[in-house]
């Protein structure tokens, strides 16, 4: 099972935090938007995308559990 | 082991209650500061915005928990008739009841917020704001609790700590103001003159008040406490 | 360009776009159309026979309408050609009640099918919006009109009334919506008749599953709906008949610039553009490039434009694809830069300011290229433009963004000669002329290029 994450566009106000927790996996633009690729996460980093996820203020990141097809 | 204390001065509970009720109005003015850090995104290489933010959430719960104790041992200590009721329910009680339900209120508005805070996810963001915006209230609130019910008031240490409380509230509200202004210049402005009727409040009260004579009983304690009551143990304070 | 129908298109219900086999096939949608008003509820079942309306079964057998559509391969002629089987059959097999609602809307400046359609032939979409409703199982009926679509509104309205002897199943309602380029985007409108504003939303949850009042809801488009009028009397074999295998049937579209007789025409799929533009009478200028789709489609350069037949698979060669029927085309005479300046700027405008990648880089690319068009643009122009397209491309909640970096990196890519002349020389002769690319007379719809905070 894996998961990936997602940004809420409308949610997101560029707060930034969620780079600085997870930085192996998002960027952040030249307006602070986060950047981050649909690729599934590697289960190291599943722990910290959730820290990230948790400290967002709008909770416009999302992790999300692969739905099995 | 509070039934010697009546007469052999102030309980163990009583010195608690006072300490983390200081300690709490500290950490909710820390609270407030780094709320304002946070919503105006400071940050540097050395306190990054997730620290900020978490800071300000790890504060705020550190708080409730002295808030918790101040509350329980206030209830404890035998020398004032505090009941558990009197934590939620303004006025009701028998000490003090207008200046301990101001303590209650804010209890209470506090409440709402760490509880609304951790139960975030379920809530709507605007929702969840709009309740946050409460704590601008009850700190205040929890100020003027301290200043009339707390018989260290007179003293110098407490006296000087709230004032640097004051003076840093003052600063989060100012700091937060202008950010984003003139949007909402209505609210803004009346945020302005709050805290500015608020602080004058303060200097026009504090004299003939708390620190003026005979608080004790103008404040509410009740006669059969008066006497070997607030002027002894003030006395006892300030001469350790 | 009119907002009612035009004179032309009666015309090739005589003289017929040639199809694989020579009966006279078209037009279908188009057939009768009144020159002006509304075609009358009498006449339309005189054209078209009665509605064949299956009553409420039980909801366990999925309706045989949704086979026939699959079978024609029916797809969305909002723009993005989505299965309509699919979509039909998502809302069917959702719990509690429906809701189908019929998006008349149609933001897009350079398109004019969808009001064509009702305007002039209110029952067509009516009929499509019942068989969609007993489809799904709905018993709801919302009709959503730009509310600046004076002639589509007194026309449905009307056109509800006189269906009122009919005691159809789904109770129709009009709702007028505010003009904007997103504003019928399928979550925007939900949005708004959930009392919100015309804006899209996140998603999930879709509008198939949790829509209006959170009910499974079908948000179909007009013309979509049109054909669901038509292949539910004919049947998929019929409506297969025309068009090519990859893409059947018929379709309205736009056709528009410097032409004779420019208006909404119904072509079957495949057909070419050249015999689409000898429909119109042919062009009055010389034409430079034509675009395919609409602000959120792709350009074709004019000397491709001969061989070009109007079906995505004919189009995706060239970047391009049917979208909204929209064919624009653009005269010699005009500046290509300044166009693509103008439209990116309105573009930019038109984002509903929710999300950051949107607002700003919009702003940033229409910026870009209006430095382009002014002479002012640095060295670094065109990669700052590959590098904010890549940025914004699939970081907004809405397909807004990726469109207008579609249309914008098409026409750098398109008109690379005319791109590359202005950053070296400057504006040319044709920049001061009056815009040729249609847009809105007045900024619309709820975008402003800055972020709607939630922070005061």
């Amino acid at each position: 099972m894996s998961h990936r994450l997602r940004v809420n566009p409308i949610a997101c106000e560029a707060h930034g935090m969620c780079a600085e927790l997870l930085p192996e996996r998002i960027t952040l633009d030249e307006w602070g938007y986060p950047v981050i690729d649909g690729e599934p996460l590697e289960a190291r980093l599943l722990d910290h995308a959730k820290r990230a996820a948790q400290a967002c203020p709008t909770f416009a990141l999302l992790v999300e559990r692969e739905r099995r097809t | 082991m509070s039934v010697s204390l009546a007469a052999a001065g102030p309980s163990i509970y009583w010195y608690l209650t006072r300490s983390t009720g200081a300690v709490a109005l500290v950490l909710l003015t820390l609270a407030i500061a780094l709320g304002v850090l946070d919503v105006r995104r400071f940050s540097t290489p050395r306190w990054p915005r997730f620290l900020v933010d978490s800071l300000h959430r790890n504060v705020s719960l550190l708080a409730m928990v002295f808030l918790g104790f101040h509350i329980l041992t206030s209830i404890l200590d035998s020398f004032a008739p505090i009941s558990l009721a009197d934590a939620f329910i303004p006025f009701a009680g028998v000490y003090r009841p207008f200046w301990l339900g101001l303590g209650a209120i804010s209890f209470d508005l506090l409440l709402a917020v760490t509880i609304t805070s951790l139960l975030r996810k379920r809530m709507g963001y605007a929702s969840w704001r709009a309740i946050h915006w409460l704590t601008y209230a009850s700190w205040p609130i929890a100020l003027l609790h301290g200043l009339g019910t707390g018989s260290d008031v007179k003293s110098t240490w407490l006296l000087a700590l709230s004032l640097a409380c004051v003076a840093v509230v003052l600063a989060a509200v100012l700091a937060r103001v202008i950010a984003g202004w003139p949007e909402n210049l209505g609210l803004r402005a009346a945020a302005l003159g709050g805290a500015a009727a608020f602080s004058l409040f303060l200097l026009l009260w504090l004299p003939g008040g708390p620190l003026g004579s005979e608080w004790a009983r103008r404040s509410g304690t009740p006669s059969s406490l008066l006497g070997h009551s607030s002027s002894a143990s003030a006395s006892t304070v300030a001469s350790r | 360009m009119t907002g009612s129908p035009s004179p032309m298109t009666e015309a090739p219900s005589e003289a017929t776009l040639p199809g694989p086999d020579a009966a006279p096939a078209l037009p279908r949608l188009l057939a009768g159309i009144p020159a002006h008003g509304a075609m009358s509820l009498d006449a339309h079942l005189a054209l078209h026979g009665p509605l064949p309306l299956e009553r409420r079964r039980g909801r366990r057998a999925e309706s045989p309408l949704i086979g026939r559509i699959e079978r024609a391969r029916l797809g969305g002629r909002g723009g993005a050609g989505f299965p309509t089987a699919t979509k039909l059959r998502a809302v069917a097999q959702g719990r509690g009640r429906g809701v189908v609602v019929i998006n008349v809307t149609e933001g897009e400046p350079a398109s004019e099918k969808d009001r064509t359609l009702a305007a002039a032939l209110p029952h067509l979409l009516l009929d499509g919006g019942q068989l969609a409703a007993a489809a799904v199982g709905a018993e709801e009926l919302i009709v959503c009109v730009c509310e600046s679509a004076h002639a589509s509104i007194a026309s449905i309205a009307t056109a509800i009334s006189e269906r009122d002897r009919l005691h159809e199943p789904a109770q129709m309602n009009l709702t007028a919506v505010p003009s904007g380029y997103v504003s019928g985007q399928e979550s925007a409108l939900v949005n708004y008749l959930n009392g919100g504003p015309a804006i899209p939303t996140f998603t999930p949850p879709l509008p198939f599953e949790q829509g209006v009042k959170r009910r499974r809801t079908l948000v179909s488009n007009a013309e979509t709906l049109a054909h669901v009028a038509l292949i539910a009397r004919h049947g998929s074999r019929w409506f297969r008949e025309l068009g090519m295998p990859s893409q059947p049937g018929s379709a309205l579209v736009t056709l528009s610039g410097p032409l004779a007789h420019p208006g909404v025409y119904e072509i079957e799929h495949g057909a070419s553009l050249s015999s689409l533009i000898d429909a119109a009478g042919g062009t009055t200028a010389a034409v430079s490039a034509a675009l395919l789709g609409g602000y959120a489609g792709a350009w074709i350069d004019a000397r491709f434009l001969h061989g070009v037949a109007l079906s995505d698979e004919h189009l995706a060669p060239h970047g391009a694809s049917i979208g909204a029927g929209v064919v624009l085309l653009l005269s010699n005479e005009a500046c290509p830069v300044a166009e693509t300046a103008r439209v990116a700027r309105w573009l930019a405008g038109e984002s509903s300011g929710q999300c950051g990648p949107c607002i700003h880089g919009l702003d940033a690319l229409a910026g870009t290229v209006e430095e382009i068009a002014g002479g002012v643009a640095d060295a670094n122009a065109a990669q700052r433009i590959a590098r904010l397209s890549s940025l914004v491309r699939r970081r907004g909640a809405c397909g807004h963004p990726d469109g207008a970096v579609n249309f914008i990196t098409s026409a750098v890519d398109t008109f690379a000669a005319d791109f590359d002349d202005h950053a070296r020389h400057g504006r040319c002769d044709a920049c001061g002329r009056p815009g040729e690319l249609p847009l809105p007379r007045s900024p619309q719809g709820a975008g402003r290029p800055r972020e709607r905070s939630r922070s005061s």
